[in-house]
């Protein structure tokens, strides 16, 4: 019995804590060696992967690596207070040791079918934690990728998530084109005001570009349906989903979709994939 | 073929339960029978099947999966995994056994779960073919037959002696060890049970069930229908399909704080309750007849979607005479398929 289990996790321990909104920390994580020494990745992962965290005694949840495969230093978790184990994990401090155990699931295309493209992101609030992992990979492997366009929008300015490297990397970045939006007027706030669907309309986007999408329900169905106004098409579309896991491997049997589990088929689709199974998500 | 009367079984029983753990089908006190750990003088039941099935044995209701030792910040995760001891299940019947199939395209596919199989490789599974197949019975619906039961090692009965097939290495150990009981037996008789065992199963009232409306490409279809209104319409959410059907295989994970520690348990869950894919933003299956689609797209869609055609049933028909509104899988499968 010694070969390892996946249900059985790894320990980490939470090294820094980032208070990005209101409700929305992002957690750094380290590995610890065997002589107790913090630093480095429990386990490597492609953008869009997911984990596994759990403080055990309250729960375990999946949760998207928000750090890109290309930070060797440590893995990063945007999570936004919403449950029991979310909070728990908002109430944690430095030095808190966790449990994870991954990486689970498919991972955005990123070296095949979106390589050398323009891409698109457009993320809603907490969505746009999944597709960090992917735009900081896009920007460590420049060479490989066309322009890049990041549409993001939030409930208000405070509300967005990772403000301040979007303002002080991002935006810095040649190639680089990055619009915000907020739902409301807010003081202080210059710039765009509208819902992110409306807003991607607006700034009509090239047909060249290949689009990844990540937010609230609602937000993906009224941009996917704008962006086929403008003339996409579904498999030129990707998004990632979430839905309730238990083993995050496929066999707890609980977060299918129709004949695939978002845990191990997914959480990365393109629109054209969804389109062939049930409208359970 | 080896053989033994059938009065020297509970001598066979004896010899196997010295070396290691033997489970028999036993007689309850309310007629019903239970696998049960043999013990002198216990006697084989003659109920055509357990109320459980012996997956109980592979993939138990609660399991604990690792422990967890919690200090102020720090967590130590204590692998309390141990090698199984051996054991054997004797009298699984061919639905039963063909169940471990289903099962082990679950849990020893890739990652494979290391709890499942360390009590695979540890068990013998003895089967013993149907005389008298029930009302409820359609494995045959699924290519099974009863009177050639899978498993470690095959049994038959003609009324008088059991006979014993070993199928594999593992059962060939089993009828090794157990050979000195064994003498060698003139099948003549248990093949006329065999034919008369057909003949029972040809005049079953679900002989002629039929799969084909569930091949191909029929997901979106049978998503779709709109029989799930009136199939689902009494269901009461209750899980007892769940709870006795050898293939259903959904888990719950969940800790216990023993005051002491943590331990963390594999629970078995199921599709048809409400809070089974509640999250905090919300549920994907809000209504009972979601949760109801669910299990049955699964067993006759999905499961044989990805698994090359096999269903996810093995028509045991525990559903059928356990279901307290007296609804199951064969009715679904009869609805669905008139279009």
């Amino acid at each position: 019995m010694n070969a390892n289990d996946t249900l059985i996790p790894y320990i980490g321990v939470v090294t820094d804590i980032r208070e990005d909104t209101p409700d929305v920390k992002t957690f750094r994580v380290n590995a610890i060696a065997p002589d107790g020494t913090v630093g480095g990745k429990v386990f490597e992962h492609m953008p869009g992967q997911c984990a596994m965290l759990s403080v055990p005694g309250v729960g375990e949840g999946m949760f998207s690596i928000t750090s890109s495969p290309t930070n060797k230093e440590f893995m990063e978790f945007s999570i936004k207070k919403c449950g029991c184990l979310t909070t728990w994990l908002h109430a944690m401090e430095v030095g808190q040791q966790i449990t994870l155990r991954g990486p689970y699931g498919n991972h955005f295309p990123v070296e095949t079918d979106l390589k050398g493209k323009d891409l698109l992101f457009i993320a809603g609030g907490i969505g746009l934690a999944p597709l960090r992992s992917v735009i900081n990979y896009v920007r460590d492997n420049r060479a490989n990728y066309g322009d890049v366009q990041i549409i993001y929008g939030s409930r208000s300015k405070d509300d967005l998530v990772d403000y301040q490297e979007i303002i002080n990397e991002w935006c810095n970045d040649d190639g680089i084109t990055v619009n915000l939006t907020i739902d409301r007027e807010q003081e202080g706030w210059d710039g765009h005001v509208g819902f992110v669907p409306n807003y991607v309309k607006e700034l009509n986007p090239s047909l060249s570009k290949t689009v990844l999408i990540c937010g609230p329900p609602i937000m993906i169905k009224f941009t996917l349906a704008g962006l086929k106004e403008l003339g996409f098409t579904e498999t030129q579309v990707y998004t990632t989903m979430e839905l309730r896991m238990k083993c995050a491997v496929g066999k707890c049997g609980r977060c299918n979709i129709g004949d695939k589990y978002v845990c191990k088929d997914g959480p990365v689709f393109r629109f054209d994939q969804l389109d062939e199974l049930p409208d359970e998500y | 073929m080896l053989k033994i009367s059938i009065e020297k079984l509970n001598g066979l029983f004896k010899a196997v339960a010295e070396k290691q753990t033997l489970y028999i089908p036993a007689d309850r006190a309310d007629g019903a029978s239970e696998y049960k750990k043999y013990e002198d003088g216990m006697t084989l039941s003659k109920n055509l099947n357990t109320l459980r099935s012996a997956k109980d044995f592979f993939f138990p209701q609660t399991e604990n999966l690792a422990d967890f030792k919690v200090e102020g910040k720090k967590i130590e995760v204590i692998d309390i995994r141990e090698e199984a001891e051996d054991f054997v299940v004797f009298g699984v019947r061919a639905c039963d056994a063909r169940s471990f199939t289903i099962l082990d395209k679950v849990f020893l596919s890739e990652p494979v779960d290391s709890y499942y199989k360390n009590r695979r490789e540890h068990g013998t599974i003895v089967t013993m073919a149907c005389a008298k197949p029930a009302e409820t019975c359609f494995c045959g619906t699924f290519g099974i037959d009863p009177t050639e039961p899978e498993g470690d090692v095959s049994c038959w009965s003609d009324g008088d002696s059991i006979f014993f097939r070993p199928n594999n290495e593992k059962g060939q150990k089993f009828v090794d060890s157990v050979s000195e009981l064994l003498e060698d037996g003139d099948t003549a008789k248990l093949d006329e049970t065999k034919a008369q065992t057909k003949e029972i199963m040809a005049k079953l009232p679900l002989a002629n069930l039929s799969t084909e409306a569930f091949g191909g490409d029929t997901l979106m279809e049978h998503f779709k229908s709109e029989k799930w209104a009136e199939l689902s319409e009494s269901c009461l959410g209750c899980g007892t399909c769940t709870f006795v059907c050898p293939t259903c295989q959904c888990y719950d994970i969940k800790d216990f704080n023993t005051g002491h520690g943590i331990k963390r348990f594999r629970c078995w869950d199921s599709c048809m309750y409400s809070d089974f894919t509640k999250m905090a933003h919300g549920n994907i299956r809000n209504s009972q007849l979601e949760r109801f689609r669910q299990r049955f797209m699964h067993k006759l869609v999905y499961f044989p979607s990805n698994n090359n055609g096999e269903f996810g049933c093995v028509g045991c028909g525990r559903c059928l005479s356990k279901c307290p509104i007296s609804m199951n899988i064969v009715k679904v499968m009869k609805a669905l398929e008139v279009k």
